[in-house]
C-alpha cells in the first residue's frame, strides 16, 4: 500500500500555484522549521473581494506541500469570505484523504489561508 | 537506475541464506526437543548454526542465545544486567544518548523502577569519549552499553577501549552491535565483551532472527517464560531454518568484509565529496571513524520526507530523521544528540550504501540529491528567509 493517494502524489509532485506574489494584498505564515512544518501563502485581492491569485511556498514533507498546493487550488476565484469557510477537512478529502499523523497538514494550509486574509484586512484597514 | 541504499535498514538476504532457509525448511523439520531421529537432526543442525556463530565472533557455543532478533537481544540484555545489578544493591547505568529505541526504552523502563541511568553526550563527530565513560563509573554502576555503530550516522565507538575500561573497573559491558557484526571483525573475548546484541536481517540474513552473545558466568534472565529451549533461558521452539539461514549469512558476509570495506569506502567517499559541494549542507558525524557504507547529510532549508519520494521516483531508497517520516514531532534523537538544531535534522538524508554500490551508482545519486535539493529549496519558505538574510544560516 502507499503512504499517500495519488492525488496527494499529483500535487506533491506537480504542485500549482508554486511561488511569490510580490505585490501581495496578504500574506500569511504558519508552523515553523523547528516542528517541520512551514507554508506561506500570498493573495491577490480585487476591490470586489475576490481572490485573483493564490501563491505558496512550503517548507515540509510532501503531504504539507499537497495540502498548500490544494488549498490555493480551492480558494483561487473565490471571495475572501467564502475562502475563510474552507476547513482542513475539505482540503484533507480534496487530496482523496491523508495519513491520520498527516492531518496536522491540512489544519496548517487552513491556517495558511486564515493567516493571510487577516493580513489582507489588516493592511486594508490602515 | 535503481539504488538499494538504506542497508542499514534492511538488506536482501544472500544467495546462500535463501538456498539455507529453502532446505532447511524442507529437510530439516524436525522439533529439535523430539527425540527421534529427525528432532535430533534438527538439534545437530542447530548447535551447528551456534558453533559457526560462535567461532566467527570469537566466543564458546554455549554463550550464544539465539533470539527474535536485535531488540529482543537487547531488551534481554538490559533487564539481565539490571536484575543482577539490583540483587547486589547497584542500580546506575551508563550509556549513550544515541544508542538505539531498543536500548533507550528499556533503559526508560528501568528509571521507572528506580534506576539512575547516566547517558553520555556524543560530541559533534558522534563519538563517545572513553575518558567521560570512565568518570562516569560509579559503586553502583551496574552495567555499561554502548552500540558499537551509530544505525543512523554509521559512527564505529572506541568498544576495545571501552571494554578494558569496564573489566577494569569490573562492571559488566554491554554493546548493541547490530550494526557492525557481519560487517567489522569482532573478538568478544580480546574485546572484553560480556554481552553483544546482533541481529540477522542487518547482514543479509532472514528479519526475525539474532542473538545474543553472554559471556560465561553473566547471569542471564528470560524474557519468554515456557518450555527448556535455550538453556531455559528463551523459551519456544527453535527457528531452525532462520538461525541456520543467518550462520550461512554471516559466514559469508564476514568472509567478505576486508574485501568490502576496501571497495565501499571510496564510493562512500564520493558521495560524501559530492554532497559537500550543495552550499550549506553537512556531513552528520565523524568524516574518517565511520561505517564504509554510511552517508549521512543534513541540506539546510529542506525537508527530508519530500527529499526521499524525490529519491524513491529517482530509483533511490534512502532514509531520513525528520520527524514525518517517523510519525513523531521530533526529529532524529541521534542528529539531536550531536548537537544539530531541529531544522537541519529535519533535513537529513541517510544513505547506507549495499555491497555492490558502484562509482557509476555514487554519481547518479549525487546528481540527483543536488537536484532535488535545488528544486525543493526553490519553493522553501525557509530557504528564502535565509538567502534574503532574514535568518542566519545554521549550516
Ligand atoms: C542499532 C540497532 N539496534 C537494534 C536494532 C533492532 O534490531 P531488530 O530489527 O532485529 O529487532 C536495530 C535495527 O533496527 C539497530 O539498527
Amino acid at each position: 500500500m502507499a503512504l499517500y493517494s495519488d492525488k496527494v502524489m499529483e500535487y506533491f509532485l506537480h504542485p500549482k500555484n508554486i511561488g511569490v506574489i510580490e505585490d501581495a494584498d496578504g500574506v500569511g505564515e504558519v508552523g515553523n522549521a523547528k516542528c517541520g512544518d512551514i507554508m506561506r501563502m500570498y493573495l491577490k485581492i480585487n476591490d470586489d473581494e475576490i481572490i485573483e491569485d493564490v501563491k505558496f511556498e512550503t517548507f515540509g514533507c510532501a503531504s504539507a506541500i499537497a495540502s498548500s498546493s490544494m488549498a490555493t487550488e480551492l480558494i483561487k476565484g473565490q471571495p475572501v469570505d467564502k475562502a475563510l469557510t474552507l476547513t482542513n477537512q475539505a482540503v484533507a478529502e480534496a487530496l482523496d484523504g491523508l495519513p491520520a499523523y498527516k492531518m496536522h497538514c491540512s489544519v496548517l494550509a487552513q491556517e495558511a489561508i486564515e493567516s493571510a486574509i487577516e493580513d489582507y484586512r489588516k493592511k486594508k484597514s490602515q | 537506475m535503481n539504488i538499494y541504499a538504506d542497508n542499514a535498514a534492511t538488506t536482501k538476504m544472500s544467495k546462500a541464506a535463501i538456498a539455507t532457509m529453502l532446505d532447511y525448511m524442507e529437510n530439516v523439520y524436525g522439533n529439535p526437543s523430539s527425540l527421534y531421529g529427525i528432532g535430533q537432526y534438527a538439534k545437530e543442525k542447530l548447535e551447528e548454526a551456534r558453533e559457526q556463530i560462535a567461532r566467527i565472533i570469537n566466543a564458546q557455543p554455549r554463550e550464544i542465545l539465539f533470539t527474535s532478533g536485535g531488540s529482543e537481544a537487547d531488551n534481554q540484555a538490559l533487564l539481565s544486567a539490571a536484575a543482577a545489578g539490583e540483587r547486589k544493591g547497584k542500580k546506575h547505568i551508563i550509556s549513550t544518548a544515541f544508542e538505539h529505541h531498543a536500548v533507550l526504552h528499556t533503559l526508560k523502563k528501568l528509571e521507572e523502577r528506580g534506576f539512575e541511568v547516566t547517558l553520555l553526550p556524543v560530541h559533534t563527530n558522534g563519538i563517545v569519549r572513553v575518558d567521560e565513560l570512565e568518570a562516569a563509573i560509579r559503586e553502583d554502576t551496574c552495567l555499561v552499553t554502548v552500540m558499537t555503530v551509530n544505525n543512523e550516522i554509521g559512527t564505529i565507538q572506541p568498544i576495545t577501549e571501552i571494554g578494558a575500561v569496564c573489566r577494569r573497573h569490573g562492571v559488566l559491558f554491554h554493546t548493541d552491535a547490530v550494526q557492525a557484526v557481519g560487517h567489522l571483525p569482532i573478538d568478544v573475548a580480546a574485546q572484553n565483551i560480556d554481552m553483544l546484541s546482533a541481529s540477522a536481517h542487518k547482514f543479509h540474513g532472514p528479519k526475525g532472527v539474532g542473538f545474543l552473545y553472554v559471556k560465561k558466568g553473566v547471569r542471564i534472565q528470560n524474557l519468554i517464560e515456557g518450555g527448556a529451549q535455550e538453556r531455559g533461558k528463551r523459551a519456544g521452539t527453535e527457528n531452525v531454518a532462520g538461525i541456520a539461514s543467518m550462520a550461512a549469512a554471516l559466514s559469508e558476509s564476514v568472509e567478505n568484509m576486508e574485501q568490502t570495506k576496501a571497495r565501499l569506502t571510496p564510493v562512500r567517499d564520493r558521495i560524501i565529496k559530492g554532497l559537500n559541494e550543495i552550499p550549506h549542507s553537512a556531513l552528520n558525524g565523524d568524516p574518517d571513524q565511520r561505517m564504509y557504507s554510511n552517508v549521512n547529510f543534513s541540506f539546510e532549508g529542506i525537508e527530508g520526507e519530500s527529499l526521499l519520494i524525490l529519491l524513491d521516483r529517482k530509483g533511490i531508497c534512502a532514509s531520513s530523521g525528520s520527524a514525518c517520516t517517523s510519525g513523531s514531532l521530533d526529529p532524529s534523537h541521534v542528529l539531536l544528540a550531536i548537537g544539530r538544531k531541529h531544522e537541519v535534522a529535519h533535513g537529513s538524508l541517510r544513505l547506507s550504501l549495499g555491497e555492490d554500490a558502484t562509482a557509476e551508482e555514487a554519481d547518479y545519486i549525487i546528481d540527483a540529491v543536488k537536484e532535488i535539493v535545488s528544486y525543493l529549496r526553490g519553493f522553501s519558505p525557509v530557504w528564502r528567509d535565509l538567502t534574503e538574510g532574514k535568518k542566519e544560516f545554521i549550516l
